[in-house]
């Protein structure tokens, strides 16, 4: 901030601690002619009057107590413009140290763990309590506090795995995060009628019951529009997280409409990166907390 | 009688009758939310009634519709009597009402639609903020004309409030809603990220300092000593806290924005500005309180004056809370808890909502030239009821709030936190109950009101009283 306006700053918070204190000196003192303490002023309104009765001591402390406080608060901490405060503190450097002596205090527990392989931590108890732990504080929100997923929100305790479900690509789905697009294809399918055709012949792939005529007219569609992602048979593509359609999980529900949704408006899945906000370490246990759920 | 020489009541009395109307609207409304964090299915999974909808609905008709009612209509009332005058522009008074009421209803069709600018405490959107601006200023002119126009040479203590109230609204209002409309339900405000954030809770901060305090506060200064029957306890003690209370106020909002993207140069100042207004808006419950010294049996005696001096009570409780919630370390644990839900309806209930009853319990039966309320008996039940009702409410929301504050903070040995967010929720929910039957109660107690009301005003006539001589 340039120093005018710190200097602004500066001057009216000043001026305005100390207007405080001026008012109730000024406001003490008492006048010639003014009614004697503890009698009525002599003003009347609608038959109310006034006493004049000094400021109760313990109140006036109070108050002092408080400009007295703001006034060491502002010398120490930073406030009045530019200036940082003797102490200087900032709320920056605060969550440093505190973020510093956490990693003290906890990065051993977590280093414990690097070595070992995420199969193998899937079998440590140790290592699944605190994965398990680091997934209810980081990923239930979206995925369910037991991991069943919700709409938009893939299951993480089934076998169908949208970006693959090695340790490897669990690892690399926490650490880099993963966008999930799937572009909007109503226009290039031609409106409604291409969409309705397309969902068709989609939801027969995993053997639901649905109008011949509209998936025969779908297959073709399917074929130029679909396929290159979800696969000629729709069994899908790990690398573009391209979902198998030809099992019974639906990300973004099983609906005939949330199907022609999908096709017609496109979905935007967004897995955020967590590398630089948990670090390796962690995100290695939570991968095989994941990873252990499919094991079962 | 010819009405120059009345004070004006016709307005007063609209404004009565529907502080009480709106007061049960409103709380009808926080029941509702109340128990739909209970039962969320309460929402019947109808847009309308859904929680996030309905909870603007609720603070805006308790803050703006019941609360602005009783301000617009007793300060309306004070003026003229302290003035000894009748009321500059009595057309102007009759388009304030109207047009107030008018803003209510179009608030309450607009938010349950989702039509929102999404600022707390400023949902509306722009052409009913544009409304607010033309009524606020009709307001403004026929309560500065009237002191203007003043039979008495001092102007009254509680015109100061509802003066410094009336003017910093209308200054808050519009500066905070300015925004760029792209239709006539949709804008954008034209402040950027932290400045607006900033903007906001100064708006925010103060709609509490200067429409929930100052407001009431010349509300408390007219119905405590006539009530009383005893002069203001300190004129000495009005001056340096009514100056202090309005300068610092302006300063406190940044402590709604701690720990966030905010400056800490504006965080600081914001947090020592909340620390000083402790002992400003202590100087008003002290004033009010001490009007009764010398008349104490008055606080067995009379219902009235009880509604009256436990409302300064619960003032006094939070504004201690609240500038000890501003210090960055206590914040760190009570925000955005419970713990701000319950400060606030200590505010709201205990301070705002009983000032209001016992103003309007004195108020109503001067308006229908009745001696008093058709039953002082139905007021010391309604006064026990919601007593009851607003203690359970904030007892149970400090609990949860705290609960919560230290459930989030909690962690294990390897650093993970201990509990999920929703595993806090669930420990809330037998205190969600308490709320709710807190609330219940408060609301019920409306209902005595509206009863005792109607049995008053129909036994009444509609009188206005003669403007009485200066002294």
């Amino acid at each position: 901030m340039s120093s005018f306006w710190s200097w602004w700053i500066i001057v009216i918070t000043v001026v305005n601690i100390l207007a405080c204190y001026w008012l109730i000196k000024w406001t003490m003192k008492s006048r010639p002619g003014e009614a004697a303490e503890g009698d009525v002023t002599g003003h009347s309104w609608d038959g109310l009057e006034e006493l004049n009765n000094p400021l109760p001591r313990w109140w006036l402390w109070l108050f002092y107590g408080t400009i007295i406080f703001a006034l060491a608060y502002l010398a120490l901490y930073p406030g009045l413009g530019n200036f940082k405060g003797f102490l200087g503190w900032t709320q920056e450097n605060q969550w440093e140290a505190e973020i510093k002596s956490a990693d003290e205090q906890y990065g051993p527990i977590f280093q414990k763990f690097a070595s070992q392989d995420i199969p193998t931590l899937a079998k440590d108890a140790e290592a699944l309590d605190i994965g398990r732990r680091l997934y209810l504080n980081y990923c239930a929100l979206c995925h369910g506090s037991d991991a069943g997923g919700a709409p938009g929100f893939p299951s993480l305790a089934d076998d169908a795995w949208m970006f693959g479900g090695s340790p490897e690509q669990i690892e690399a789905s926490i650490l880099n995060g993963r966008a999930g697009v799937m572009p909007a294809l109503g226009p290039a399918l031609g409106g409604d009628e291409g969409v309705k055709q397309v969902a068709a012949y989609v939801a027969s792939l995993s053997g639901r019951d649905v109008d011949p005529a509209l998936a025969e007219a779908g297959k073709e569609k399917y074929a130029a529009a679909c396929a290159a992602c979800h696969m000629p048979d729709g069994t899908g593509n790990e690398a573009l997280g391209a979902p198998n359609l030809t099992d019974k999980v639906w990300v973004y529900g099983s609906t005939m409409a949330s199907i022609e949704e999908s096709i017609r408006n496109g979905r935007q899945g967004q897995m955020p990166a967590f590398k630089d906000f948990l670090g390796e370490d962690k995100v290695r246990l939570l991968a095989a907390y994941v990873y252990s759920l499919s094991q079962k | 009688m010819s009405t120059a020489t009345t004070y004006n009541y016709k307005v007063v009395r609209q404004f009565t009758i529907m502080t009480i109307v709106w007061g049960i609207v409103g709380m009808l409304v926080g029941v509702l939310i109340a128990a739909q964090l209970i039962w969320p299915a309460l929402n019947f999974e109808i847009p309308w009634l859904t929680y996030g909808r309905l909870r603007p609905l609720h603070t805006n008709a308790v803050i703006f519709a019941f609360g602005g009612s009783a301000l617009i209509g007793t300060s309306l009332y004070v003026v003229q009597r302290t003035c000894q005058t009748r009321l500059f522009a009595n057309g102007l008074a009759g388009f304030v009402f109207w047009g107030w009421t008018l803003v209510i209803v179009l608030a309450a069709i607009t938010l349950p639609l989702g039509l929102t600018s999404s600022k707390e405490y400023a949902e509306l959107e722009w052409p009913i903020d544009i409304l607010i601006t033309v009524v606020w200023v009709a307001y403004a002119i026929v309560f500065f004309g009237t002191i203007m126009k003043r039979k008495t040479k001092h102007i009254y203590v509680a015109n100061w409030f509802y003066g410094a109230f009336i003017l910093t609204i209308a200054l808050l209002h519009i500066v905070n809603n300015l925004e760029i409309p792209y239709s006539m339900t949709r804008s954008y405000s034209i402040y950027p990220g932290t400045i607006d954030a900033m903007v906001q809770w100064w708006y925010g901060h103060n709609a509490v300092g200067f429409f929930l305090t100052a407001g009431f506060l010349g509300m408390m200064y007219y119905f405590i000593p006539k009530q009383a029957g005893r002069p203001v306890y300190s004129y000495r003690l009005s001056i340096v806290h009514f100056w202090a209370l309005i300068s610092t106020y302006m300063w406190a909002g940044p402590h709604h924005l701690h720990y966030t993207a905010l400056p800490d140069w504006t965080q600081s100042i914001g947090m020592v500005f909340s620390l000083i207004l402790l002992a400003p808006s202590w100087g008003g419950m002290i004033n009010g309180i001490m009007t009764l010294s010398g008349a104490w049996h008055k606080l067995r005696d009379d219902p009235i004056i009880r509604f009256l001096i436990v409302s300064l009570s619960f003032y006094g409780m939070s504004t201690f809370e609240g500038p000890m919630m501003s210090v960055k370390t206590v914040n760190a644990l009570s925000h955005y808890t419970d713990w701000t839900i319950g400060h606030v309806h200590a505010g709201a209930l205990g301070w705002v909502a009983m000032v209001t009853i016992g103003s309007t319990y004195a108020l109503l039966p001067k308006l229908f030239a009745r001696e008093q309320m058709y039953s002082t008996r139905l007021i010391e039940w309604h006064f026990w009821i919601s007593t009851i009702g607003v203690v359970l409410y904030i007892a149970a929301l400090w609990i949860a709030g705290v609960m919560q504050g230290l459930m989030w903070r909690a962690v294990n040995a390897d650093g993970t936190l201990t509990y999920s967010f929703i595993q806090s929720i669930e420990q809330s929910y037998p205190f969600y109950v308490v709320r709710l039957i807190g609330g219940t109660l408060f609301f019920l107690g409306m209902f005595i009101m509206a009863y005792n009301a109607w049995k008053t005003i129909k036994a009444g006539e509609s009188v206005d009283a003669p403007v009485a001589e200066p002294a």
